[in-house]
């Protein structure tokens, strides 16, 4: 009310501008709302898409080696499968029992999944390759030649063995957080009725556990499928090599390293997205009884299931 | 009344947490077909007098008699307490505040899933006594519905088919209408009035609902600091109560 006119003129003149550049940013943002998020999203993953096959043009790669060697390369696909399907198998059983050996109040069942959980995950995963690898047979001679067969094992046996262990260790977690994650009610609902301890876990708490379990075991799957690679440095024999070691296998031969990598890192981006896509109908499906919304459906899909 | 031989006897039941003595000394003894309210202050003791009963609280002393199975409270829970506590259980139907049904299971299969896994029975046999009990709660068109598709009345109603399905000797409600919006309480209680007149069924109930105690209850029991310091028929007690505390209670909710 007081401000002298000179003060008044001396304050317009930005005000004016931070209005032209609210205004600016205000109509940006009404056009933007009118673009549907999704397209949007996809501009956002063509632009980096072209961006990255544009670093890639530059860069002269020989891209018709890659061509020729993509077959061989893609054969891998199987051992990688193999591999990874094996050993969330392995880690999923360890996980299960690790967690709940953790939940339990036996002296035992919490100390050797303590112990259990807290090597696996304290030591490099390629360091464990090697040791049951490498170390196992060691040991298994001081016991005499039965065991020294025994514990020699092949390539793959030792992987699969490694992944499942290391991968089980921090499952453990995961499934531990699931169990957890279900209701002290659903508990009691179950004692009430007299069930034993697995009857309750097998028939209430586990399958609603799965639910929260599912997305972090997927991550988990995820990163297992692509550490399958490391089970290369063992030496994998010709005919049972996973993508990275026929990637590497050419790759050395004919000096195209990095080709040959590009065409590994293509694989395994494809093998990982295929499996969210089932990951993510997976997870629509346990979420049948949490749902309002999707009830029809719902319940014509556990129909569908039992007939 | 008192010549008849009781279903449930509770006898020196006492449970501390630590220091806190949360019941001391309780006697209780219910006879077939009785239906017992049992009610007090928040934090008097009566959900754990409750939950003592069936071991989802382990009493620190005392001793639960539910037809014939005895047990005492304390101790270790070895391999043989722990099948005793289980016949002991599904002796006793319980139905909770919170419903507690299992959300990734129909209302039939919610019903028809202990008598399977617990008693044994075959998926057919289970599946026809869920579907006759749906009928008793008024439900025999929700079978295939999810908890969640359920109103709060509903799903305590399925809550009660899923304990009556294994045809326990007592049923014990603990606060069952609390958890529901004034409007849906009704449905519940009628349905609670049901078992016990048309089926004769024993019934333990902690609830508020005063109204449900003068029309249902053969006995109205009064727990106070982990104590029954009254108990008697409805219309004595809310007429004429003789405690101090018991009056105070009933002006408060009444």
């Amino acid at each position: 009310m007081t401000v002298q006119p000179a003060g008044r003129g001396e304050l317009e003149p930005p005000e004016a501008r931070r209005r032209t550049w609210s205004d600016r940013r205000e109509s940006f943002e009404l056009t933007s709302a009118r673009i549907p998020f999704r397209l949007k999203l996809a501009v956002v993953w063509a632009v980096i898409l072209g961006l990255f096959v544009a670093l890639f043009a530059a860069a002269n790669f020989d891209t018709q080696w890659m061509r020729d060697n993509a077959t061989f390369i893609a054969h891998g696909i199987t051992w990688t499968l193999v591999l990874s399907v094996l050993s969330i198998l392995l880690a999923s059983v360890l996980a299960l029992l690790g967690a709940l050996g953790r939940l339990s109040n036996n002296a035992i069942a919490v100390g050797v999944t303590g112990f259990y959980t807290s090597f696996f995950r304290g030591t490099p995963l390629i360091v464990q390759l090697f040791l049951i690898y490498l170390a196992l047979p060691q040991i298994g001679i001081a016991f005499g030649n039965y065991w020294a067969d025994l514990l020699t094992l092949n390539v793959l046996t030792a992987g699969v063995i490694a992944l499942g262990l290391n991968y089980g260790a921090y499952m453990t977690e995961v499934f531990r957080a699931g169990i957890q994650s279900v209701g002290h009610g659903q508990s009691e609902a179950a004692d009430a009725l007299g069930m034993t301890y697995w009857q309750k876990m097998r028939r209430v708490i586990l399958p609603q556990a799965v639910r929260v379990i599912i997305p972090p075991a997927g991550n988990d799957f995820i990163a297992l499928m692509k550490d399958t690679a490391l089970v290369s440095f063992l030496g994998t024999t010709v005919d049972q090599m996973e993508i990275f070691r026929r990637a590497q296998l050419v790759g050395k031969a004919d000096f195209r390293n990095l080709e040959a990598l590009i065409v590994a890192a293509l694989l395994y981006w494809g093998l990982t997205t295929i499996f969210q896509f089932f990951q993510l109908r997976l997870e629509r499906r346990l979420s049948r009884g949490y749902v309002r919304g999707t009830s029809a459906v719902v319940v014509a899909g556990q129909r569908g299931g039992h007939a | 009344m008192t010549s008849a031989i009781p279903i449930l006897r509770v006898a020196g039941l006492s449970k501390s947490y630590g220091h806190h003595e949360v019941l001391r000394d309780v006697d209780l003894e219910v006879e077939t077909g009785e239906v017992v309210v049992v009610f007090g202050r928040s934090g008097s003791g009566k959900s754990t007098l409750l939950r003592c009963i069936n071991f989802l609280e382990e009493p620190t002393t005392g001793t639960i008699e539910v037809d014939g199975i005895s047990l005492s409270g304390g101790g270790h829970r070895t391999k043989s307490k722990r099948d005793r506590i289980r016949r002991l259980r599904v002796s006793t139907g319980m139905v909770f505040q919170s419903f507690n049904l299992f959300p990734h299971m129909t209302a039939l299969e919610n019903i028809a899933e202990a008598p399977r896994v617990v008693l044994k029975r075959s998926q057919a046999e289970a599946e026809a006594t869920a579907r006759e009990l749906l009928e008793v709660v008024g439900l025999p068109d929700k079978a295939a519905q999810y908890p969640i598709q359920l109103s709060g009345g509903q799903q305590q109603r399925i809550a009660i088919a899923r304990a009556l399905a294994m045809n326990p000797k007592v049923m014990l409600f603990d606060e069952p209408t609390s958890a529901l919006d004034p409007e849906l309480t009704g449905e519940v209680l009628a349905v609670m009035r049901r078992l016990s007149t048309e089926m004769g069924i024993t019934m333990i109930v902690v609830t508020h609902e005063m109204g449900f105690a003068r029309e249902v209850a053969a006995r109205m029991v009064f727990v106070h600091e982990g104590l029954i310091i009254e108990q008697g028929p409805p219309a004595e007690i809310l007429a004429n109560p003789r405690r101090p505390e018991t009056r105070a209670f009933l002006d408060a909710v009444l």
